[in-house]
């Protein structure tokens, strides 16, 4: 903190406290940054002006809805509908963010996976955000998870995204994703994209091996029709690990999968 | 012809505009009241006429019209864009009535005019602005001429047409000579809500560029540039693929033709009244004669291109003397797009329109790490990162030093009197260092602020960003002389210090590293003040910076160390990526003036300050006389 800025908030803080006994010291409270075309205008039409010009030029608040994996996975018989998804609201520093991700299964009829979070965004640093929120499980279970993780942009133009998850049962996870955009075009973007999970512990009933869980990895090639809206297909190669591949395959699953993605990716 | 009448009557009796120019405007649904001197030569424009006056009426209003053979909403004055141009003589009394019919709130700067600051148009900072259906009398008279421009200070009206040119014509014998006159307003229409594309840029700052690095391209993904999240491509945040460039609301297609006689001198008044855009200017296969910049006559120069910001305006002389047609092209500092008029010897002619030259890219020197000047430390080429956050040469450890910054009215800036003492690193490249007492503000990179710059250097000397290796003349600002002696020939008794600062990924832009809606104190002038203003660019753009209400003498240190009797004299000065430049000050005129980047989105998103010029009693009476030394921060206890 900047010595000055504590000054002017125990100036403050002081004559808050005694405001109640003297009334008339709170107009001195008001220091506006600049004030000579009060004599002009009058000070109160300036004053609205002032604040209003002042958030008009920096405190813009701003918000964009994104779907980032809006995409059909060629998994099994009828594959799966995959989404994957994020919006925000707020200024340059603060960001409410909420994100979701889910699957819903073309042959079940049913959503096998679903999760949505609810999270405050601080900026940190130039291409770094920590973030700490709420997770709560759609499907399968109605659990509830607490959320700590930074998202930012690493050097040569990673973006990442990883947050760590603390059940309502005590139980600890994890997931890192990693994205780059390797331009062919300036229309045509692939897109390398891996993630990787993480358990603390055994988790049967929801079928998660302790240690590294899985190891999803693959590309995606985007037309962008227009920067907000860009078709794509790819290939995606999913890899269970440890014991939570041996879950998988105790359930009828291939533990080591490789799909074709056709999916859309856009923003507002 | 009817409607050219009615025009130039707007400009005169307020009464027939409200009587019969709205009726016209409504009657023919899409605006065609193109004001005559913003007509080709085709539509009868043959040189402007010297038309002057000293009232004017003014409405701000919505209003279609055409762009581009496009259909378009605009938000302007007078129905046209561009404005109405305001033409009046020098020293005279000015009254001008401007009405809003707007549903939001509007306002009218006059740029480059020494005003009374109540009179400046800055809505929040000189006055409240012009409420919904409200008129607002404007009156004023000011001590210059030359051609200069107008424009809202409202929210994004600028971006949608409310602009247009100003030209003071001089008390006495105009020292230019000339036969034939034309007014060239440069703007980038849109047709996209400038909200909108501030809202994109916002949530994706790259989402407009359409020259991004790609694999066959790759020097903005590795190195350097890649370590540091910089883009050599970033030369403009809104681009070809969003604007449409025209010339006085005429794009290529619509063609601004003017018309000349061979043999004839002809001045073109170029203003840069674009939201975004900085252009290269130039009229291949004729030679330019610059005798104008911001409305300040200078020593003629000839040249063949120059690159203008925005809100600069150049008045130039050509000479044609073969009968054909030339082309004037205006191009986007980003080559995404250009525009084109032509000068022919008969009206409607059109001229070849060149095509759009190679793309630049920005080097280590647009960082501000001038590799030529740095010696020993160009391995840092590999990717490390630790000299990229250094700080800048002026920064030491200030708790050290024992100032007294006790009153709290220079709140977040530090000062030191050690000028450029410390660094050793052979020719000072801003020239011989200046022992003033300094007003700076520490910078550190954060959120806001990606990068400061190491090794900022002055490119004063140096053409616009792209036209180092153009095979012809290009302007530097070094070149420029005033035609008139300086009128203020003191040296400053002090230096105040800004940094240019920003974070392109999240397109947040300030002075300081402090936005306009975080700022608590002004930057303080006092009347009477001879001040050094220094401006750091630490961002990877060109800035067109300005400040209201005063000039700047621009402090060229190859031109007698700086203090040459004839330094050009601007209201705007682009300073390039990693430049350090300085601009001498008079404050004269007391007030609070407005002081940002005049690239639109740039101030919105809070490159933005006020300069307060503050009443000085003792002064004001015996004004320039002062004791400078006693003008640093310890004195400036109890100004307020």
């Amino acid at each position: 903190m900047r010595p000055i800025t504590f000054l002017t908030t125990s100036a403050f803080a002081i004559v808050a406290l005694s405001t109640t006994a003297l009334p008339a010291f709170a107009d001195d409270t008001d220091n506006p940054p600049w004030s000579m075309a009060d004599k002009y205008w009058g000070a109160e039409e300036m004053a609205k002006a002032r604040d209003h010009v002042q958030k008009n030029n920096g405190a813009t608040p701003n918000y964009m809805i994104m779907g980032d994996r809006l995409e059909w996975q060629g998994t099994g018989s009828d594959g799966i509908f995959l989404w994957d998804a994020q919006g925000w609201y707020g200024g340059d520093l603060n960001k409410f963010w909420i994100k979701t991700e889910g699957e819903y299964s073309l042959a079940d009829n049913e959503i096998e996976d679903a999760e949505v979070q609810a999270i405050w965004s601080r900026a940190i640093s130039p291409f770094w955000d920590v973030q700490a929120g709420v997770r709560y499980d759609l499907a399968p279970k109605g659990r509830t998870h607490a959320v700590l993780g930074v998202q930012g942009l690493a050097p040569y133009w990673f973006e990442v995204d990883a947050a760590a998850f603390l059940s309502s049962g005590g139980d600890l996870s994890a997931s890192v994703e990693a994205e780059y955009e390797l331009r062919f075009s300036q229309r045509i973007t692939l897109q390398p994209r891996a993630e990787v999970g993480f358990s603390a512990s055994d988790i049967p009933e929801l079928g998660i091996g302790s240690g590294i869980t899985n190891f999803d990895t693959g590309v995606r090639l985007r037309y962008e029709i227009k920067r907000e809206f860009a078709p794509y297909i790819g290939v995606e190669w999913q890899k269970s690990l440890g014991d939570t591949a041996d879950f998988v395959r105790a359930g009828g699953g291939d533990p080591d999968d490789i799909v074709a993605v056709i999916g859309l990716r856009t923003w507002y | 012809m009817f409607l050219d009448f009615q025009m130039d009557f707007i400009m005169f009796d307020r009464r027939k505009f409200l009587t019969t120019s709205l009726g016209a405007g409504a009657a023919l649904g899409v605006s065609g009241l193109v004001p005559t001197w913003a007509r080709p030569a085709s539509m009868g424009n043959m040189g402007i006429p010297a038309l002057t006056g000293t009232d004017f009426d003014l409405a701000v209003s919505k209003f279609k019209t055409r762009i581009n053979g496009r259909v378009a909403m605009a938000v302007g004055v007078n129905g046209s864009v561009p404005a109405p141009l305001i033409r009046f003589r020098e020293g005279d009394d000015i009254t001008l009535n401007v009405t809003n019919t707007l549903d939001t709130d509007t306002s009218i700067h006059w740029h480059g005019l020494l005003v009374p600051f109540q009179m400046d148009g800055v809505p929040g900072v000189t006055f409240p602005g012009i409420k919904p259906n409200e008129t607002f009398q404007y009156k004023f008279s000011v001590p210059q001429n030359g051609t200069y421009w107008y424009h809202s200070h409202s929210g994004l009206q600028e971006q949608s047409g409310h602009y247009g040119p100003i030209i003071i014509d001089p008390k006495g014998a105009d020292s230019v000579k000339y036969d034939r006159e034309y007014v060239l307003v440069l703007g980038d229409w849109t047709f996209t809500d400038p909200h909108r594309i501030f809202a994109k840029l916002k949530k994706n700052a790259e989402s407009l560029n359409f020259n991004q690095s790609t694999v066959s391209d790759t020097k903005g993904l590795t190195g350097m540039w890649g370590a540091m999240r910089m883009s050599p491509n970033d030369l403009a945040d809104v681009t070809g693929e969003t604007y449409t460039y025209v010339i006085n609301g005429h794009s290529t297609a619509d063609n601004f033709n003017m018309v000349f006689n061979p043999g004839e001198r002809v001045r073109l008044r170029i203003i840069n009244a674009a939201a975004m855009t900085l252009f290269n200017v130039r009229m291949p296969g004729l030679p330019m004669t610059v005798v104008q910049a911001d409305g300040l006559n200078v020593r003629p120069i000839e040249t063949d291109e120059f690159q203008m910001g925005v809100a600069e305006t150049y008045d130039v002389i050509v000479e044609p003397t073969e009968a054909k047609p030339f082309a004037f092209v205006a191009e986007s500092i980003d080559r995404s797009g250009q525009v084109v008029a032509t000068l022919g010897p008969k009206p409607g002619m059109r001229a070849q329109a060149p095509r759009l030259r190679a793309v630049p890219v920005l080097t280590m020197k647009d960082m501000g790490m001038d590799h030529s000047s740095m010696g020993g430390m160009s391995g840092m080429d590999n990717g490390s990162m630790e000299g990229m956050n250094a700080k800048p040469a002026a920064e030491m450890d200030h708790s050290a030093m024992g100032h007294d910054m006790g009153s709290g009215d220079m709140a977040g800036r530090k000062s030191d009197t050690m000028g450029q003492g410390s660094m050793s690193h052979g020719p000072n490249p801003n020239g011989p260092p200046v022992q003033l007492a300094k007003i700076e503000a520490d910078i550190e990179v954060g959120p806001g602020v990606v990068n400061v710059a190491a090794m900022p250097t002055n490119r004063l000397n140096e053409p616009g960003i792209g036209l180092s290796d153009v095979p012809h003349r290009v302007l530097t600002y070094s070149q420029l002389r005033s035609l008139e002696p300086n009128p203020d020939m003191r040296k400053p008794g002090r230096e105040v210090v800004v940094h240019l600062t920003s974070n392109m990924e999240r397109y947040m832009w300030s002075f300081d590293g402090v936005k306009f809606s975080e700022v608590t104190e002004s930057i303080k002038f006092m009347e009477g003040e001879r001040v050094r203003l220094t401006l750091v660019n630490n961002t990877m753009m060109p800035h067109p910076i300005h400040l209201h209400g005063m000039f700047f003498d621009v402090v060229i240190p190859d031109y007698d160390d700086g203090y040459g009797t004839h330094r050009p004299r601007k209201h705007t000065i682009v300073t390039k990526p990693g430049e350090k430049l300085s601009v001498d000050i008079s404050a004269e005129h007391v007030g609070d003036w407005a002081f940002h980047c005049h690239l639109i989105y740039h101030m919105h998103a809070g490159m933005m300050q006020v300069v307060s010029v503050l009443p000085n009693p003792q002064q004001s009476a015996a004004a320039p006389k002062m004791d400078h030394s006693k003008m640093d921060h310890t004195g400036m206890k109890g100004m307020k």
